[in-house]
This record gives C-alpha cells, structure tokens and sequence, in this order.
C-alpha cells in the first residue's frame, strides 16, 4: 500500500511516502530550507507549515517515482503537539484525501516515534523498553505490540535535551547544547565537581533535570577561573550526571519488565558518553539506536505507522479532530 | 500600576504562594513571567496549576512552546517563549489565541521575547534569584487595578 505521511506536530514541515513498509522519500522543512538558503536554517520558520505543505508534499511524491493518483492513503499526526500547526496539517490532509477518495487515519506522534524504531531495524521484536530522549521527551516506554505500550516513566520538569541545553547556555556554549557539552567535556574529570542525580536511589522511575541546572548555576555563581578545576572537569561533570540519571532509570526498567531489547532514540541517544555507559551497563542486552534522521520529528515513521493501520483496515472518519494533548497511554 | 516584592525562600514557598495566585485570579488572566534560566518560573508554574486543579504533572514547554491543561473550572495555558525570537514567531504558531484566554488563564515564561504583543492589563512576574541560596528568591509583581 501506498501511503502519504504528514506531519506538522511543531517545529518541522515533513511530508514522506512510504510503500509496503519502505519509505520511497522523506523530505523535512528544515533540511530543505537549509539547503535552499545556503545553509542558513531561520530558527522556527519552518512552523509557517501551511506555505511550505504544499511544496513539501509535491517533493515528496516526486521524489518516491510516484503520481498523486499512486497514492492509496492518507496518514496524518493529530496530535501532541501545537494546536495551529497540527490543524494546517490535518486540514491540508483531509483536503488530499477527499480528493483522491482515499481513506485517512490520525496518528498519535508519540506512537509514530516509537515506531520509527522499525523503520531503523526491520527485525526488531516486541516486547522492547524504548528511552526516547530528545529536546521535547524523557521518556521509557514498555512497547509490546502494536496499540500495546505501558509508560514506565517520564520528566517531572525539563527533559534530558533541554538539560544539555540549558547547561551549554549557563556554561557559554553554543547550540544545541548536547554536542557542544560533549566537545567540552573532552579530557575533562567527570568526577571533579559533584551535581545531584534526582531520584537516583528512587524506587520510582521518574526523571527530574531542573535541579541540575539549578546546580550548575550556582557552581557558576562562584567559580574561580583560576582554580584546579577547569570548564572542562565541569562540563564532563554534569554530562555525567545526565548520562548517570538516564543509565539508572533504563537499569531500573529493565529489572522491573525483564525484556532484553532496549532501544535509545532521539537526539540525546547520540551522546557518546551515554552510548559507552550503555555498552559498560547493559553486557547481555540487545541496545539499538536508530539513526538520528528517524528519531527527529519527520513524517516517514508517520507514514510507516499509518500503513500499519490502514493495512488492518483501522482508518479515522472525515470529521476527525486534532488533539494537542493527544496521550498514547 | 502596582508593585509588590515578594520573598520566597523555598521551592515549597513558591509553589504555595504560586498555588494561592492561581486561586484569586479569573479567566482572561495573562500572567507574563521574566527572570533567567533556573529563577524559578517553571517551579512556580507548577504549584499555579496545582491551585487551578489541573491533575497530572506539568513539566517545562521550552521544547513544546505551548503546553494546554484542565484545571477544575479552568484552562491552563503555559507558553514558553525561550526560543522564540520575536513576536511575529509567536504570531506564527497561532499565539493570538492565548492573549485573551476566554476559558482560562494564560502564563507565558520568558515572556521579555515578545514583549510587544503583551496585553496591556497583564500581570508581570520578575524572578530573581539569591545569591548564596539554591532555593530563595525574589519575585517583583507588577500589574494595573490590584
């Protein structure tokens, strides 16, 4: 089945196509923009989705070898997400598939992240513990089958990217603050300043950054740039407190569901220090990390999800409605 | 125009004044926070919604930039504008709508980002923090008619 992904949920414009579960293309605002601007990517200005949906989509189809007339559904994210954005994107669709008399479901975005999965290992097999940590997300999902998913925990306030963030800020770095942290730290004594570990010896799997960050402000507030301990040692020092919060957390998941596959995805997963804490932690498991383009909001895990449903004949009436604060369990 | 200090000395104290506010204030309120990374305005935000009733957990937009909750009577709309850059990107993601909540009550954190669309009969929240004290700080309240 041939099936036209949309997805509008924030910051992205994406538009993909995907065919008997393979994405035929997949094409994001932000890279388009890029590469249409000679590299200057105008924060947000993607979000202006309803100019850049019908441009978007035609590359799409383009791109896969295919004529409108090919397509065979519509899958569309209805939420979470921003009420405005997800409405362009949902009215755009049913627009599409009215006109083509195809059928159209709405997909919850949560869901279609964690399907992205699939799409970066075809023989990944339930049940697996997902961590999906990004700018936006701190969150462990159980997944065990399609429709199937527990939450095991999530951030009571900041999520793991904005940690990394807000640091490089506090710190003077650059961003997005993961990399820039993760440069910094190179060399430097992960040891040499202590920063909380929220919740680390909690029975409960819940994740807290804000204080963290707090923390770092204040170490800041007295620092002395002439002393033993050097931005280096205090980069590496909260990176390790962020790596140490998360390897816990997944510990403790892992325990308390017993599965054997885990999965990291978003854009913290491509942290090196936290990928070699995972390799050291996790000796008998199963750790993928799919590839950073399908853990970033785009449209091909929509479509990929949508032809799922659709496949089993689940689809969304006309008159479907968004749902900014769409929950998937 | 008013002003009022207030010093809060605690995490706890700030969610309980946070929580009291929430429960004197009606719908139409826009509350637009300032103050710097870690002054507290997520914290406060916290214990606000708690006071409108809203169950659940309620964690930091900067990502989301707007993130829509129920209170009891009440919606709750938490807006973050850290990475915005101007008021025409707030204008952008539909941010009219959330200048004159009819059903609810608006709270907009690093609201110095779009400082021109602010009504004029908004409540302004400066935080603060204290040297030397991971947990106080000073919040200044500004606003007309209180």
């Amino acid at each position: 089945m041939i099936v036209l992904g949309v997805e509008t949920s924030c910051d992205e414009t994406a538009a993909a196509i995907s065919s008997d579960s393979k994405i035929l293309s997949s094409i994001v605002s932000s890279q388009l923009i890029h590469s249409d601007f000679g590299g200057v990517v105008p924060e947000l200005a993607s979000r202006e989705h309803e100019l850049l949906l019908n441009s978007i989509v035609e590359k799409a189809i383009q791109k896969a070898g295919i004529s409108k007339t090919d397509i065979e559904g519509i899958a569309v994210t209805r939420g979470p997400g921003l009420a405005g954005t997800l409405l362009a994107g949902v009215c755009f669709s049913k627009g599409f598939a009215h006109g083509l008399k195809k059928p159209i479901i709405g997909i919850n975005h949560l869901e279609a992240h964690i399907f992205a999965n699939f799409l970066a290992d075809p023989n990944l097999q339930f049940p697996f513990v997902c961590l999906l940590v990004s700018g936006g997300h701190t969150q462990l999902w159980l997944v065990e089958a399609l429709g199937g998913y527990t939450l095991l925990g999530t951030s009571r306030d900041d999520a793991a990217g904005e940690a990394f963030d807000k640091g490089a800020r506090i710190l003077g770095l650059g961003y997005p603050g993961g990399p820039e942290i993760e440069e910094l730290s190179r060399g430097g004594n992960q040891k040499a300043v202590h920063f909380p570990r929220a919740f680390i010896k909690d029975k409960n799997i819940e994740f807290s950054f804000s204080g963290l960050k707090t923390a770092l402000l204040y170490y800041m507030d007295s620092y002395d740039k002439n002393g033993n301990i050097t931005k280096a040692d205090i980069a590496a020092s909260y990176q390790q407190a962020i790596v140490d919060i998360l390897v816990s957390k997944l510990k403790q998941a892992i325990k308390q569901t017993g599965v054997k596959t885990c999965v990291v995805a978003g854009g913290v997963a491509a942290n090196k220090s936290l990928r070699k804490a995972m390799k050291n932690s996790f000796t008998d498991m199963r750790v993928l990390y799919p590839d950073l383009a399908l853990c970033t909001d785009n449209a091909a895990m929509v479509a990929y999800l949508g032809e799922l449903y659709l496949n089993k004949g689940v689809s969304s009436a006309m008159d479907f409605d968004i749902d900014p604060n769409l929950k998937l369990a | 125009m008013s002003i009022i200090n207030v010093n809060l000395n605690s995490v706890n104290s700030t969610q309980s004044f946070a929580q009291k506010l929430a429960s004197l204030l009606s719908a139409g309120t826009v509350i637009a926070m300032t103050g710097d990374l870690g002054t507290g305005k997520t914290t406060f935000t916290q214990g606000f919604a708690k006071g409108l009733g809203v169950q659940g957990n309620v964690g930091s937009p900067t990502f989301k930039l707007i993130s829509e909750y129920e209170g009891a009577d009440l919606m709750l709309y938490h807006i973050d504008c850290y990475r915005l850059k101007n008021e025409s990107e707030f204008m952008n993601i539909g941010g009219e709508n959330y200048l004159d909540p009819v059903d609810g009550i608006t709270i907009i954190e690093w609201s110095e980002n779009i400082a021109n669309v602010l009504p004029d009969n908004c409540i302004k929240l400066h935080f603060e923090r204290v040297k030397d004290s991971e947990d106080k700080r000073e919040l200044t309240i500004e606003g007309l008619g209180f």
